[in-house]
This record gives C-alpha cells, structure tokens and sequence, in this order.
C-alpha cells in the first residue's frame, strides 16, 4: 500500500493543476466606462490577481459597476499553517436535537428562559427561543422534544427561580442587552447565586446568558456554564443543550 | 380564467361552507371583545399624536389611565370625550397629557352626558376616517395619473437598513430597477413592542421601525419615484404583532398601500395570545378596507416550519381562513393579496411540477385575489448559483400559475442582507423570465388527469378533511391543540392576553360603527 503524502503547499485550480485560477465578483461606485474598467483590473491585481480578465461589467444604478472577473492568482497556501478554531460541541440540526433528547433523555427537554432585572429587550432572548427565529433558524419553540417557557421581559430573580422550579427545568436561559452600569453583569451574578441556593448542588439547571455585550470567556466569574455573545442561532443554543445536558453527561458516566 | 384544474366546484364550495363555519366563532368572540390596541387606534382616528418625553405614546398613556379607572369593557371613546367635556378641553392630546400627569378622572357618564360623549367622540373619528378616505382617494387619482405597473405580477422588493434615511434611498433605487411596490422591512421585536414607536428612526435590529413619521418620509419619496418613472410604486408595511390596529390605522392616514396582515401568524409565531390576535385582525381588516389598502397574509411561514409537500393542504385551509376573515370584515376579492410559497426541497423528484400544482391550485381557488408569491428561502443555501437558478424557475412558475405579487428572490437569501449587485442580479433574472415565458400561461394547460391536476386534488381534499377536523372542535381549540404548524397555542396564554376586556352592555366604538356603515 502506498501512502499518498498530503498536499502542503495548493494553489486555486481551474482546469489545470497548478494554474491557480479564480473568479471574483465585486461592485464599485464608480459609472460605467474605460476607466471603471480600468479601476476594476488594478483591484484584482492588488487581491493578487495578474493577468486578470475582465469578463463582464454592468452599470447598476446610478454611478455603481459590477465586475465579474478571471485570472491567475500567485498566492499559494499551505495547508500545514492552517488554523482551525473547532467548537467544542457539535453543532446538530434541527431533527438530530430532537432525535437525541427522544432517544436518550426519553421526555422533553425544559428550557426556562427571560430578561432578568430592568431589561426590556427582549429582541435577544425571542430570537432564540420563538419560532419566528432569527437569520433563517428557527427558536427552541420550533423543537419538538423541547418544552420552552418564555418568561418575556423585566423578570425578577425570584419569579425567574420559581418558574423553574416549576417547569422543572432542565436550562435557565437569560438575555441581557442593557450593559448601563454593568447591570447585565450584576444581574447575571444575582441570578447564578440565587439558583445556585434553590437547588442542592449537581441538580441544578445548567445556566445560560446571552447578549451582545458578554465576554464569554467569563463563565466562571459569572458562576454560568456558558456564555453566547453576538450572533449566536438558535441552533448554536440547541446543540449546546443537547451537548451540555445529555451527550456530554452520557459520555462521562459510560 | 379558463379553469385548468377541473377542480370539483361541490368540493370546492364545502371548503369555504367549512372555513365560514370555523371562522364564525371567531368573529363572534371578536364581535363582543376589545383590545388596548383596537381602543389606542380609535385615538388616534381621533386625532391623538405624539409622546411623552420617554417616548410612550399620548394613545398609550390615555388608553391606560382610563382603563384604570373605569376598565376597558366601555371602550375608551365615551370616557375620554366626556372628560374632554368636564375639563372644557378641545384637543384630546392635551387631555392625554394632563391624564398622565394625574389631574383628570375617568368616569362612565349617563343620560346627556352620555350621549353628547358619544357625539363627540363620533365627529372626532369620523375626522379621522375622512382624512383616510381622502389618501384612498389621492391614490386613486395618482394610479390613474402615473399608471399601474405594464404587468403582472408586479415585482416587491424589500428594503432593511434599519435607518429611514437609507431605506429612502435605496427604495428609490429599487424602484428605479424596476420594483413595483416596496416593504420596509420591520426591526427585529416590533411585533412585540404594545406600543408604536415615535418619529424618524435611524436605528433598527435588521429592519427598521415602524412609525407614522417613517411612513410618510417613505410614501413622499416613492411618489416622488412615481412622478419621475411613470408608475404608481406601492409602499407596504406591517399590520401583525401587538399593534396592528394601530399600524392599520397609520397607513390608511399615510397612504400606505399594502399591509402585510395574517389571521394567525402572530398566534404561532410569535406567541401572541389567539384572542388578542383575532379582536386585533378584525378591526385592522376593517380599517384595510375603508382604505383600500391590499393585505398580504403569511402563509409562506407554514412552509418554512413544515415541510412543504407534507402540509401544503394547511396553506390552503390558512388561505380559506383569511379570506373568510377578510371578507367578514369588508374587504373585497381584489385586496387579499393571500400568500404562498416556492418552497419545495429541490432534490424531491418533481418538485417543479408540485410547485405549479400548488400555485394553480391557489389561482384558482381564488381566482380574483391578487396572490402573493414568496420565493424560496428554507432551501436557499449559499450556493449562489444554485440559488440564482432555483429563484429562476420560482419566476416561471409565477409567470405560467398568473400571480398577482411576486416577492423577488435573493440568491444570497441566507447568507447577508441583500448587497446592491445581488438585488440587481435577482431583477434581471425576474425581468428574463417574465420577458421571456410571460405570456406562457396561455399555452400552459396541465394535462387532464395529469400529475399536476392529480397533485392538485388531493391537496383540496386533504384541506378539506383538515377543516372538517377543526369545525368538530372549534378553531380556537384546534390552534390550541397544535393543528397548525406544530405549536400549541391555548386561548388562555401568551402574549397580550392582559390587554383583552370582554364588552360591557354600553360598550361604543365610533370607528367600527362608521366602518361598519351603521348610523349614530
């Protein structure tokens, strides 16, 4: 058997290996005409682009061209400095959470969620968990094997652990967008404290925050399990509690 | 039009027998309830405008202090004009303010002082309706001036800066390109705020807010578009969340032309409570029709939940449901802009064919509505070519079903907010097709018992049994019970429920009785 040595060093293929072609398009604001032509070369040359074809151009609007262009770029890539942050939880579909909380929780997952304290944005905490969504994705809602309360806005700590309690929940999600005073900060702590006392320890829900302005590097500081800053889906969040609360758990008692 | 599908007509007429007799204790319940909404929209029919310095709206504050002192089950019309009497007050806005400062009482009043309330507050809607039937009447006039769009469907482009000062730019640029009606695109939330922000904004979560300011800065610019292109653009907004009589309102004072507007989106989507929602979409139907504004109804979001060949019939029973709603509420065939969607898995063997049983489907039921055709999202992946094509065959199923609104497909749906080139390359692939096969529709006739007649019946029958499941319960407990969509949504839950009040016996609402055409 031989061993095919992998690649280090690759260049962009078109048709023929090494020939490093690629395809760009781009719009600048300039009206069509030779020198927006020649505008759009001297672009490509400086993405390392040379020769470049320009293939097409277009007149949008008033004063805007597009460009599609083709050539050769002298750049090459080497495949043993690539950097590849890895998430430390799969990131599942919709139908795989489902399949994984039917098959190995065997009930619904309870999810709790809320804007603690004075803050009423709940722009962030409804595009997780409603079905509506955000960016495509739906919320938690839209899970079959999740059973989600949504507590909605200006929630205090104590009706936060309460509904808890009640819903007996598996996660404690919390959204905060105000970060006046660092009250996302303070509220954050009140609240993992305040669970921290309701349960006896190891029972407890796994706690959750949100919001554009967290670091999420500061879990422990904030006593959470976990932190998602801006831009996090919905699906981000179902995969983590499916991580989180059953694979990961499974994982460990094997 | 020639009927295509040959369609069963016993069929098709149990169908709507079947939505009329789901949909009847719906409007009965909306009938006998009111809302704070429905209650802050007669305000501002009314003439109330404006905010406090923190920027809750006179309406909100008005409709609150009343209903803390003598509950919303009167409607807030007699208490507000009878204080506007005892405090000898011409301007209900000043009368918002000295409430919110705490210096007036709200009493039901009796006898004379009733009536000469119920007066008042009636000249003072009725002003407000006039000041609507007016902007229908200016639309009128500047259509017939400016001209509709050459064809149809005509083409709706969405703008969603977030600011309104480069949506206005950027909508007269889309129309320049060939948008026939335009949608501003709400911020992320709006649909839960109970009140309706205040002024010009400039900062929106992925959309922008709707104010009455907003609407009119961008009805002004797209008739300033209208002038210049020889077309009447149409501007459309949203009428859903937990202000939609008040956005209903607004548009018909700012001459908004199409409102999106669902009878039960906001119920599953968002969580809104169904009784809320109901007493909310009647009277916002009520205002749509006086104002001749076309409603656009969502059933495109079943299809992105659900899977769009399984529960294609639940797009029809929601279209039978609307129209039955709409109808109810005074709006004729031409204003139900009824919604449905190009979402089919394109790797399902014939989902072309699927699709265009579907949207024929739609025509013909529906054969004087103006539908509105949404393009593929849920299967949009970021393979922009792939997506180009995919948006290509969407506009030629629209082209040969004869849609009446075709919403224009990004081929970079799902991967960033529409970049100039992409709105560009989409309008080219919209103006290729419909140059190419728009007089298709003629020469396409589906094979008798073919697969697309086929296809057809069976979703019809399918909506049919779906709607004789609901009528043995009631709609309120089916959509309680999850039949729509896979969320449960009991009539005692979510969101707004708190701003509901059953009427009491002296309950007075000028506006749904002059939109109602009874006298005073």
């Amino acid at each position: 058997m031989t061993v095919v040595p992998e690649k280090q060093v690759v260049r962009p293929y078109g048709d023929t290996t090494g020939d490093g072609m690629v395809q760009v398009s781009f719009t600048l604001p300039l009206p069509h005409d030779k020198r927006a032509e020649g505008a759009a070369i001297q672009l490509a040359g400086k993405m390392g682009i040379d020769p470049a074809m320009l293939v097409h151009a277009r007149p949008m609007g008033d004063g805007f061209t597009f460009f599609v262009v083709y050539g050769r770029v002298n750049h090459l890539v080497d495949t043993s400095a690539v950097q590849v942050v890895e998430r430390d939880f799969p990131l599942l579909s919709a139908k795989e959470v489902n399949a994984v909380v039917k098959r190995q929780l065997r009930r619904k997952l309870s999810v709790v969620g809320a804007c603690i304290g004075t803050d009423a944005h709940t722009v962030g905490i409804d595009a997780i968990l409603n079905v509506k969504g955000i960016a495509g994705e739906k919320g938690l809602e839209y899970y079959r094997e999740l059973r989600v309360s949504n507590l909605g806005a200006q929630v205090s700590v104590p009706d936060l652990v309460a509904a808890a309690r009640a819903e007996r929940a598996d996660a404690v999600l919390v959204s905060q967008v105000v970060t006046q005073r660092d009250a996302h900060l303070h509220n954050t702590r009140e609240m993992s404290a305040a669970v921290r006392e309701a349960w006896p320890a190891g029972k407890r829900p796994l706690l959750i925050v949100g919001g554009p302005r967290f670091d999420e590097a500061m879990t422990a500081e904030l006593g959470v399990d976990r932190i998602f800053a801006r831009g996090t889906t919905p699906g981000e969040v179902a995969s983590y509690l499916v991580h989180a609360l059953i694979t990961s758990r499974k994982a460990a008692t094997v | 039009m020639t009927r295509k599908l040959d369609l069963d007509p016993v069929l098709v007429a149990r169908a709507r027998e079947l939505a009329a007799r789901a949909g009847a204790p719906v409007v009965e319940l909306a009938r006998s309830h009111t809302t704070v909404s429905v209650e802050r929209a007669v305000l501002r029919l009314a003439g109330v405008q404006g905010a406090d310095p923190d920027g809750i709206p006179w309406v909100n504050r008005l409709v609150d202090a009343v209903a803390a002192d003598v509950g919303l089950g009167h409607g807030v019309a007699v208490p507000v004009f009878d204080a506007l009497a005892r405090e000898q007050l011409v301007d209900v806005t000043l009368l918002a303010q000295k409430a919110a400062a705490g210096s007036v009482r709200f009493e039901v009043p009796a006898g004379r002082a009733a009536t000469a309330a119920r007066r008042g507050a009636r000249r003072a809607v009725a002003a407000g309706v006039r000041r609507v039937d007016r902007r229908r009447a200016e639309r009128e006039r500047l259509v017939r001036r400016f001209g509709d769009p050459p064809q149809r469907p005509w083409i709706y482009l969405i703008v969603a800066t977030g600011d309104i000062y480069e949506d206005i730019p950027q909508a007269q640029a889309a129309a320049r390109a060939g948008a026939d009606a335009i949608a501003v695109i709400r911020s992320t939330g709006q649909s839960l705020l109970d009140y309706v922000p205040e002024g010009a904004t400039r900062e929106g979560f992925a959309g922008t807010y709707a104010t009455q300011e907003n609407f009119r800065l961008m009805r002004a610019a797209l008739d300033e578009s209208s002038r210049e292109l020889g077309r009447y653009v149409r501007l459309t907004n949203y009428a859903s969340g937990l202000c939609m009589p008040e956005m209903a309102a607004l548009a018909g004072l700012e001459r908004l032309d199409m409102m999106l507007n669902d009878s039960m989106y906001g119920i599953l989507f968002r969580d809104i409570n169904p009784i809320r929602t109901f007493v909310d979409q009647r009277f916002s139907r009520q205002v749509h029709a006086r104002a001749g504004i076309i409603i656009n109804t969502g059933e495109d979001n079943y299809l992105t939940t659900a899977d769009a060949v399984d529960e294609a019939h639940t797009v029809t029973v929601s279209q039978l449901l609307n129209e039955y709603f709409a109808h109810e509420a005074g709006l004729a065939d031409w204003q139900l802009g009824l919604g449905h969607a190009f979402e089919i898995n394109p790797d399902v063997p014939e989902s072309l064919r699927l699709e265009l049983a579907h949207a024929l489907l739609a025509r013909e039921l529906f054969p004087d509505a103006p539908l509105k055709w949404m393009p593929p999202t849920k299967h949009m992946t970021g393979d922009v070519f792939r997506g180009n094509l995919l948006d290509g065959f969407f506009n030629l199923v629209g082209a040969l079903t004869g849609q009446g609104i075709l919403l224009v497909g990004m081929m970079t749906e799902a991967v960033v907010t529409p970049w100039l080139s992409d709105r560009d390359i989409a309008l080219q692939n919209v103006r290729y097709v419909l140059g190419a096969a728009g007089g298709l529709r003629e020469d396409f006739v589906p094979a008798s018992g073919g697969f697309i007649q086929q296809r057809a019946h069976q979703v019809l029958r399918s909506a049919v049994e779906l709607l004789e499941r609901v009528g043995e319960q009631s709609l309120l407990t089916a959509i309680g019970e999850g039949t729509f969509g896979i969320m449960k949504r009991p009539a005692d839950r979510g969101r707004g429920l708190d701003g509901v009040a059953r009427h009491e016996g002296d309950y007075y609402n000028p506006a749904v009785q002059i939109l109602e055409g009874a006298g005073s």
